[in-house]
């Protein structure tokens, strides 16, 4: 059977075993729904410098969240659980290649992304009155981001997963990076020139700021870009980056990736 | 065993001086088997005996920390993507999705494999056809097991490894494994299985490997093992309270209860045969004769208990 055909069985158990483990579903879709909920509700009617309301601005940043928790916690502790129990370890002693292991969990992590940005897109348009973009260049602009986003997640996650020492406490080692992202990089606190400007420059290192960048030039009217640091999208910064990081996150992915957990 | 490593086609397993170390702890140290194509070989021993660590050397989860191990002629490690679509393997315990029900999990694997054998009739060989929407989690121990060796087969492998097949099964369950073992072997598949089970090595095996502390305590076919004493006891039925003076030259005699004689020592044929003269020429009343050999429980006692290693060779 060819390395697609493998992938594709692959892909189809993993996505069948996340829709059996309810509390999987529930943390994944439900909690940034709930966050964007709340945010949106408590500061709704707020608008920004540039008038436009919050309850948007949160809308298109939690696309960021929504895809971290899809791609880098869903790779990061699934990976870190394949090892643990010795699924890793199984397949490792079939003829699946390890590339078939690798799709199968990125077409679940695919699916789960997508599935994610149009529960978050879905809320911001029916709760917060979010319009969404008329012209194809802006959903053309979504769906690189989109993707390059969600490979570099995804790597990163697989990165990560071997710093996981106990897979039951995966999710919450791989949340502290997310977590404190979410606050350094304009998910929620917009705009991030609040932020001192050497916290500023960190949080550019990293993805997060970027996605949601990208998110907000997607979703927003352009004067919004006012609330941006420069006062521009820097679209072709949010490619950089990503691009960068989707590098990274490749090379570190070769050099750590294992089958099995540590040697007892 | 270097006798038995040269020549030949290349053997399914061709274990050397194979050591695996755990940080300062060392499971295998340094072990060498020979398994030839076609033949059962079991690894026999307690837990702890290094049998999973050798098993996954061959799997080639783990390279060996010295020398080296043959499978079908391959490296293990190096070879892996080339070996697999050749190799079955059942491991003890794990590593099967948890949600998934017995069906999904055996058709999954049997996805990977380019010409695996009809699920259903594996299904319903191995007595899982009724378990087939149940989910693994669900599934008692000794199912676990069955559905864990229907996936190490499913590819038809020319090989097998086999750790702790029947564990948590059955007694039906364990002769359905058995025979299905059995069949495996008759087709030309090699099966290298532990277990700590000693009727399983005795009815599976060709070829026994005891092993104790991570090294090898005492190798041979079952027969081998058992009758490398021959006859250990003679016990004879005969009229009580006998003179055994003229019995006793080389020979130890006992009478264990009023007309019960054990007798050890030298019981080749001609030994027995003399005892039996004896018993005729004082004129006794024979009424019952039974000989006791060494069963492989004996041995493995012997060999794991308490000979040192070294002698057991």
């Amino acid at each position: 059977m060819s390395t697609l055909a493998m992938s594709a069985s692959r892909g189809w158990i993993e996505i069948l075993m996340f829709l059996r483990d309810r509390t999987a579903v529930i943390f994944t879709f439900f909690f940034p729904a709930l966050l964007l909920l709340l945010f949106g509700t408590i500061f709704g009617s707020e608008s920004t410098g540039s008038g436009v309301a919050v309850s948007r601005v949160f809308t298109a940043s939690m696309i960021a969240y929504g895809i971290l928790n899809t791609a880098f916690v869903t790779m990061g502790a699934g990976l870190a659980m394949d090892r643990e129990d010795g699924t890793l370890k199984r397949l490792r002693g079939t003829p699946m290649p390890a590339t078939a292991y690798l799709i199968g969990k990125a077409l679940l992590v695919l699916a789960l992304s997508v599935a994610e940005a149009a529960v978050l897109i879905l809320l911001g348009v029916l709760v917060f009155d979010m319009p969404l973009p008329a012209d194809a260049a802006h959903w053309l602009t979504f769906g690189w981001i989109f993707l390059l986003a969600v490979i570099a997640c995804s790597m990163l996650g697989v990165a990560v997963s071997g710093l996981v020492k106990n897979a039951r406490n995966a999710g919450a080692i791989l949340n502290v990076p997310v977590v404190a992202l979410q606050f350094v990089s304009g998910v929620f606190i917009h705009p991030m020139s609040q932020l001192p400007d050497w916290l500023e420059n960190v949080a550019s290192l990293f993805p997060v700021r970027w996605m949601a960048q990208g998110f907000r030039y997607v979703f927003l009217p352009d004067e919004a870009q006012a609330g941006e640091i420069g006062g521009t999208w820097q679209l072709g910064t949010v490619a950089m980056a990503l691009g960068v990081w989707c590098v990274i996150g490749l090379v570190l992915c070769l050099v750590t990736f294992r089958w099995s957990g540590r040697d007892k | 065993m270097g006798g038995l490593m040269v020549g030949g086609d290349a053997a399914a397993v061709e274990v050397r001086d194979v050591v695996v170390r755990y940080g300062d702890t060392t499971a295998v140290g340094g072990v060498s088997l020979r398994l030839p194509r076609g033949r059962v070989l079991a690894l026999l021993g307690h837990n702890g005996a290094g049998k999973t660590s050798l098993l996954q050397v061959c799997e080639g989860f783990r390279r060996p920390d010295g020398g080296q191990a043959r499978v079908l002629g391959l490296d293990p490690v190096g070879d892996h993507d080339a070996l697999m679509p050749r190799l079955g393997i059942m491991l003890q315990s794990g590593g099967v999705y948890p949600w998934a029900t017995a069906g999904e999990i055996l058709r999954l694997f049997a996805s990977f494999a380019a010409n695996p054998l009809d699920t259903d009739m594996l299904l319903d060989r191995l007595g899982l056809r009724k378990f087939e929407r149940t989910r693994f989690r669900r599934l008692s121990g000794g199912e676990q097991q069955r559905l864990s060796l229907a996936v190490a087969l499913v590819g038809r492998p020319e090989l097998v490894f086999l750790d702790e097949p029947t564990a948590g099964m059955d007694t039906e369950a364990r002769h359905t494994t058995w025979q299905l073992i059995e069949e495996l072997r008759a087709d030309g598949v090699s099966v290298l299985l532990t277990t700590h089970l000693l009727d399983e090595a005795e009815r599976l095996a060709d070829d026994v490997v005891i092993m104790r502390a991570g090294l090898v305590a005492a190798t041979g076919t079952p027969a081998e093992l058992t009758s490398a004493a021959g006859i250990d006891v003679l016990e004879v039925r005969a009229d009580p309270g006998l003179d055994l003076t003229g019995l006793r030259a080389g020979r130890t005699v006992t009478e264990t209860s009023a007309g019960e004689y054990a007798i050890t020592g030298s019981l080749d044929t001609a030994g027995l045969a003399e005892v039996l003269a004896w018993f005729a020429r004082v004129g006794a009343d024979v009424t019952a004769v039974n000989t006791r050999r060494r069963t492989l429980e004996d041995v493995y006692l012997s060999l794991t208990t308490q000979t040192p290693v070294g002698a057991a060779q």
